[in-house]
């Protein structure tokens, strides 16, 4: 019902603007903005069908398959087949765009996620505004560099020859982003999408519901809304967007949906990114700084009441180092949030009655050692600590995604690396250890998305690392140049002179045994006359890491986005 | 469905045993292969001259020499490859270690092509195992002999238990992928590719999907005609038209429609003499079925040259139609043989949209003097790759990716793009365990100083910010202070 609404109103917006309105001054658009703002009491009365009816049908020509959305996207792939998304120009004024909007809706996205979910505010301007500034900024830094086409080795024959990878964007790309960082996850993708000089469409979660009203309402104030859209709209809403061709899906969520998903790409043959969760184990061995350590996890695991995807899932130790855990997690609940967690504004609540439902049933695992007080009525449950949980235990079948750490205790390092292995691969692996060795053992002996030691979820926050799952913890990454990548495809180029005509000789008919020579020949003398590989200098030893940091292998020269016409972007 | 479920747990449990990690032993498998492709020379040749009548030097150079050099290539990079990558660090994580870490997936499925049969089962494979993972090979029953072959000599050289290869038609390949793998390559046509991606859909597999597509060429007024011609014969008539990156189709002016004409027609000549069926240089179609499908195409079309065909030996001769209309039967499939259809365009700009209505090809080709028109079509059309003045070259080139987009396929391989292709990019952090001061910003209880801290530390990246340049440019410093004070301490003693 909402959606059918929401939906209207973004048709109306498409209709009212003139189709080359640029973002600047939002005046205007701040009295549209109040117009859809008084209607969620009318979104009740809509019906979806008519609200679809008056969409932006008008602008296209046809439905021919009779889908709500098949207008909207044919709008949006003409908007990108006419090239206005690629000039850099273009791009960087609606990633500025964007940054005005978390600028301007600071207060707005703080207030709608703390309606959403009770996210204390400087969980929300940490995880939903600075992080996606950094994001915004390292971007715009960096996009002149991305952009630029990647020039590669030739061979002998191709020396008077350009061989380049260009960086074209894909089309109209869809991002789907879920409720636990609702802001978060849709702008993190949509930066990228956007750098890449695509179209997209964004369809945030229905089920954090005020912020999806806030991206729904405000969103097309800023960008260019011939070239991005916000579609709201549950389950039904989304298998009908998904029956539409897209040039590139961007999906977070959890593994089910995600298949549906990939399933519903595949007709299409799109390329897909799966950003899903899985069971982050956290191995913590019985060398290290107690006390930190309980910090550094009870961080991890309590931020936004446990609903992220890379907290660490459950604890992996022996029995000695859980007696020491135990009381120093207390020490650290007390100090994040003092003696009644309730009461203190810094610790968030579930997103829904069905996802607290879910959470609150897990507590039946194992013994509780600190908290398990639950509130229905607030949606709230304690920062949790478990004991004597046994890996058949429900808690240790599905992915929490609540205020709860089981702790699973195992006889040695051999054994909680057994543990890990034999379960599907996460999508962050953590363990803490004083010693090196133990923490890189862990590392090397097992497979996640990502890995961080000696501390929870801070890899996420390096735009240098990639961000992805493996197996059932995702596909595909973003974050970053990763994310430009993602959303680029890598043609391969080549330009040839029409000259030298004879080099090309042998490869000719009709063949010849002299023919064979020369080309059996060739190879081998390009094999010995092949110039060491570039980077040949740092092979076989490991790195040492905390020598300078090479990322930018693509483009020696020069320090990114200083060299541009216009100067540096960044601010 | 057993069968395959032993394969491809044997595979896994050979990876789970951790052997196929170490850097020597993939250069080992990759070495073997290497052995294997110089020693059976004969026999493979003889396999791909009995399924495709490809002859020596020509199966010798597409298919031979191409493996040899991915295999050298990734001998010769493997190491830096598979380095661990250093990346930027901020403020925050300073002290710290940040890297890339490549890791192999698991199992992979390649799935290969009967075109050609030996290079696209072999180049994905070298590539899988250099990045460390366990392979299932499936070649393509359509060329037999090749697969065949391949199904024998592979367990000869190779570790039997992380290598496996698995022979058969559409049921064994069916039941193949109900298997769960972690990434499918697969070589083919988009229908089959699409049911590849909802199989890997199941099990959440990654894909890399290598299809086809109608690959346009475009030939500009101004450009010499007579070289343009030769380049584009021999890429469309090389093993009977049949390669995914083949020229599909002409656009040109009207005006030269009928010098191309004579061009190819010289070129010809010269290729394959005065009787091409008796030339050893030329190619067959691959069966009946492909036979019958090729024909069907020329009905109603106009033959400027060629038409002639046997379909005892599948042979059809090359042949151009002029004066195609864009909506005929030949301009809406893969042509996939020896037809050269031209479809007359008045300008560029025609081209472009004629080419951007379409689906996105795997391959696009440009022939012009001008460097203008040949950065302008490059930037206003979208195709797996490109070459100017020139065709299938692009493929030949080490550092360039090879893949499709849109239609064409996803995904992209050949030499580092293989590798990063099957590994998975696991990022690292590794922090110290010490210093929880500087976390303090971060925990509970928040306050606004706190996240103006924050802000401080987490929004500029050293490397742009005034504060990281000027504490970097201060711990320059003061490094150089101390190595001074030591040089002149070790001086003095």
């Amino acid at each position: 019902m909402e959606t059918g609404s929401s939906f209207q109103q973004l048709g109306m917006q498409q209709a009212l603007e003139p189709p080359r309105q640029q973002l600047p001054g939002c005046g205007k658009c701040s009295t549209m903005g109040g117009d859809p703002g008084k209607d969620p009491g009318k979104a009740a009365v809509c019906s979806g069908g008519s609200g679809i009816g008056k969409g932006p049908v008008p602008m296209v020509c046809s439905t021919p398959c009779g889908n709500p959305y098949a207008g909207l996207v044919s709008h949006l792939r003409a908007s990108w087949l006419s090239g206005k998304t690629r000039p850099m120009e273009y791009r960087v004024a609606q990633l500025e765009a964007l940054g005005r909007f978390l600028d301007d809706k600071k207060q707005e996205i703080l207030e709608a996620t703390e309606l959403d979910m009770g996210k204390p505010s400087f969980e929300a301007f940490f995880s939903e505004i600075l992080l996606c500034k950094n994001e915004l900024n390292v971007t715009l830094n960096n996009l002149c560099h991305w952009m630029k086409d990647e020039h590669v080795d030739k061979n002998l024959v191709m020396q008077l020859d350009s061989a380049f990878i260009r960086k074209d964007p894909y089309g109209v790309v869809l991002i789907i982003a879920p409720w636990n960082y609702p802001i978060h996850l849709f702008l993190v993708p949509l930066i990228g999408a956007i750098a890449a000089g695509n179209c997209a469409i964004i369809k945030p979660s229905e089920i954090s519901k005020h912020t999806e009203r806030l991206v729904a309402e405000t969103l097309s104030c800023y960008l260019d809304t011939d070239c991005f859209a916000v579609v709201t709209g549950g389950v039904p809403e989304t298998t009908r967007l998904l029956e539409n061709k897209f040039d590139y899906i961007f999906f977070t969520g959890s593994p089910p949906v995600g298949r549906i998903v990939m399933t519903a790409a595949a007709k299409h043959l799109t390329p897909v990114t799966l950003e899903l969760g899985g069971k982050n184990p956290c191995y913590v061995s019985d060398t290290c700084d107690v006390t930190n350590v309980a910090r550094r996890v009870a961080w991890g695991r309590f931020f936004n009441a446990g609903q992220t995807c890379i907290a660490p899932d459950y604890l992996l130790c022996t029995i000695e180092m859980q007696e020491k855990l135990i009381p120093a997690l207390q020490k650290a609940i007390d100090d994040f949030y003092g003696p009644n967690p309730r009461e203190s504004p810094d610790f968030g609540r579930i997103v829904s009655d069905k996802q607290f439902q879910r959470v609150q049933r897990l507590l039946g695992s194992g013994r509780v050692a600190l908290g398990g007080q639950t509130d229905e009525a607030e949606r709230y449950i304690a920062p949790t600590v478990l004991v004597d949980v046994q890996p058949s235990d429900p808690i240790m079948q599905e992915e929490i995604f609540g205020p709860i750490l089981p702790i699973v205790v195992i006889a040695n390092m051999d054994e909680a690396i057994d543990f890990i292995n034999s379960r599907e691969r996460p999508l962050a692996l953590y363990a803490f250890s004083s010693d090196d060795k133990v923490v890189n053992q862990v590392l090397e002996r097992t497979s996640s998305g990502g890995f961080c030691g000696n501390d929870t979820l801070t890899h996420m926050t390096l735009t240098s690392l990639p961000f992805g799952g493996i197996g059932n913890s995702g596909l595909g990454m973003h974050h970053g140049k990763f994310s430009f990548d993602t959303f680029s495809h890598h043609r391969g180029c080549l330009k040839r002179g029409m000259g030298w005509e004879p080099l090309n000789a042998p490869r000719y008919p009709p063949y010849s045994q002299q023919k064979f020579g020369v080309i059996r020949a060739a190879a081998k003398v390009t094999h010995r006359w092949r110039l060491p590989p570039m980077r040949s200098a740092s092979i076989v030893a490991r790195p040492a890491f905390d020598a300078p940091p090479h990322a930018h292998a693509q483009c020696p020269r020069g320090r990114p986005g200083v060299r541009t016409p216009e100067g540096p972007w960044g601010r | 469905m057993e069968k395959m479920q032993q394969v491809v747990g044997r595979a896994r449990a050979a990876f789970r045993s951790g052997r196929s990690r170490p850097l020597e032993f993939r250069i080992q498998q990759l070495k073997a292969l290497e052995r294997m492709v110089q020693e059976k020379e004969k026999e493979i040749l003889a396999a791909l001259k009995a399924d495709l009548n490809k002859v020596g030097p020509s199966a010798y150079s597409h298919e031979l020499l191409a493996v040899l050099r991915e295999l050298v290539r990734a001998m010769e990079n493997l190491p830096s490859w598979a380095a661990p990558h250093p990346v930027k660090k901020d403020l925050l994580s300073m002290r710290d270690e940040a890297y890339i870490h490549y890791e192999p997936l698991g199992v992979v499925l390649v799935i290969g092509a009967w075109n050609y049969p030996f290079l696209l089962v072999m180049q994905p494979l070298i590539g899988a195992i250099a990045a460390g993972n366990a392979v299932v090979v499936k070649p393509s029953e359509v060329s037999e002999k090749t697969a065949q072959l391949v199904a024998d000599l592979l367990p000869q050289y190779l570790d039997k238990d992380l290598y496996a290869v698995v022979t058969g038609g559409a049921p064994e390949t069916t039941e193949l992928l109900t298997q769960r793998f972690d990434h499918i390559l697969y070589t083919g046509n988009s229908n089959v590719g699409r049911i590849v991606m909802a199989a890997a859909a199941k099990h959440l597999t990654p894909v890399t999907l290598e299809l086809g597509g109608k690959s346009p060429c475009y030939i500009d007024r101004d450009c010499d005609l007579a070289v343009a011609c030769r380049r584009i014969t021999w890429g469309k008539y090389m093993n009977c038209g049949q390669t995914c990156i083949a020229p599909d189709y002409i656009l040109c002016h009207p005006s030269i429609q009928d010098k191309v004409v004579e061009n190819i027609k010289e070129t010809l000549k010269e290729f394959y003499g005065e009787d091409v069926k008796s030339s050893p240089d030329y190619g067959r179609i691959i069966n009946q079925r492909h036979f019958k499908r090729v024909l069907g195409l020329l009905e109603g079309q106009k033959i400027a040259h060629g038409g002639e065909s046997d379909e005892a030996s599948c042979f059809i001769a090359p042949t151009i139609l002029t004066d195609v209309s864009p909506e005929s039967k030949v301009m809406e499939e893969e042509i996939f043989g020896p037809v050269l259809p031209i479809v007359t365009v008045k300008s560029v700009e025609e081209a472009i949209e004629f080419i951007n209505l379409r689906e996105k090809p795997l391959a696009l080709y440009v022939f012009s003097k001008k460097k203008q028109l040949i950065r302008r079509v490059i930037a206003e059309t979208s195709s797996g790759g490109m070459t100017a003045n020139d065709v299938l070259m692009h493929a030949v080139v080490p550092g360039l990716p090879f893949g499709g987009v849109g239609q064409s396929g996803m995904g992209a391989y050949l030499g580092q793009y293989s590798f990063e292709t099957f590994s998975h990019r696991r990022s690292c952090l590794i922090k110290d365990l010490s210093w929880e001061v500087v976390n303090k910003v971060r925990y509970p209880p928040g306050s606004m100083e706190m996240m103006h801290l924050a802000k401080l530390f987490l929004l500029k990246q050293c490397s742009k910010s005034r504060v990281g340049q000027f504490i970097s440019a201060l711990l320059g410093a003061v490094k150089a202070v101390v190595a001074k004070v030591i040089f002149y301490l070790q001086t003095c003693n």
